[in-house]
């Protein structure tokens, strides 16, 4: 059997990649992207820990997350568009209006 | 049982380094669909059948089809290389690379390999989820539709032409 802290340090390794691609990444869609990663790193944990504690709940909350990316993503999108629409560009370091 | 765990494993971490080192963004929504069906994988071996379908039907299929969709209506190329924001180059690093020894020790200091044994059987079948999502959680169960009524009414007044 597989220890829980292997499960655990799978998800906090993916966590970390997601973060450095928030981080050092220029196009917008794949910071976008890098969100998605870190959200499954989350999801991952709560399942190890359902598992573990021999518990469904982790699962309820992982459905739930899982809904909440459909609609964040159905969302996010629609203002990339929008962005580039306005902006013809996917650079991040080119939307600086709100910038002091 | 054990060595598919590490397979899996080493899949998904391989393919999240690709995403986030790939420069052109079709290349990284291809990766991360490889990382989100090796996670199916991984979900299935911790007993969580319908939750692994789930993942590969709607992260796998629709959320990512979503990505590539918008990806090939920008068509969004190579990206630019940065010139600016040195203090994310020299701030995020050391601070990610904190973040991920701290972890790491906290979890090998708090989960020791010995310290918890799963119970034998755990069911993670549509039944049970569909059991426990109408008892106990039917309240967020139903303020989430709510919640993707309004996403899609948002998508579609966004992406609208007048805006």
């Amino acid at each position: 059997m597989v220890p829980l802290s292997h499960y655990l340090a799978l998800s906090v390794i993916l966590f970390v990649l997601g973060a450095a691609g928030f981080i050092f990444r220029r196009n917008i869609i794949t910071v976008f992207m890098c969100i998605e990663l870190m959200l499954n790193a989350v999801n991952l944990a709560f399942m190890a820990f359902s598992r573990f504690l021999g518990n469904l709940d982790g699962q309820i909350f992982v459905f739930f997350v899982i809904v909440v990316a459909a609609a964040e993503a159905a969302v996010g999108l629609a203002i990339i568009i929008a962005l580039h629409r306005n902006r013809k560009s996917l650079n991040i370091e080119e939307v600086d209006s709100m910038k002091l | 049982m054990t060595i598919l765990f590490y397979i899996f494993a080493a899949v998904t971490v391989l393919a999240a380094l690709n995403m986030v080192l790939q420069r052109t963004p079709v290349y990284s929504a291809l990766s991360l669909i490889v990382v989100l069906c090796s996670l199916a994988g991984v979900y299935l071996l911790l007993g969580a059948e319908f939750m692994a379908v789930i993942q590969v039907i709607v992260y796998a299929g629709a959320i990512m089809v979503l990505f590539v969709f918008v990806i090939m209506l920008l068509n969004a190329g190579h990206e630019a290389p940065s010139h600016r924001s040195s203090i994310a180059k020299w701030l995020g690093a050391p601070l990610i690379g904190a973040f991920l020894g701290v972890m790491l020790m906290v979890i090998w200091d708090q989960f020791p390999p010995t310290s918890a044994t799963p119970p034998a059987h755990i069911d993670g079948g549509p039944a049970a989820i569909g059991h426990l999502l109408f008892s106990n959680y039917v309240l967020p169960f139903e303020v989430t539709s709510i919640l993707i009524l309004v996403a899609v009414l948002g998508a579609v007044v966004l992406a609208k032409k007048e805006f």
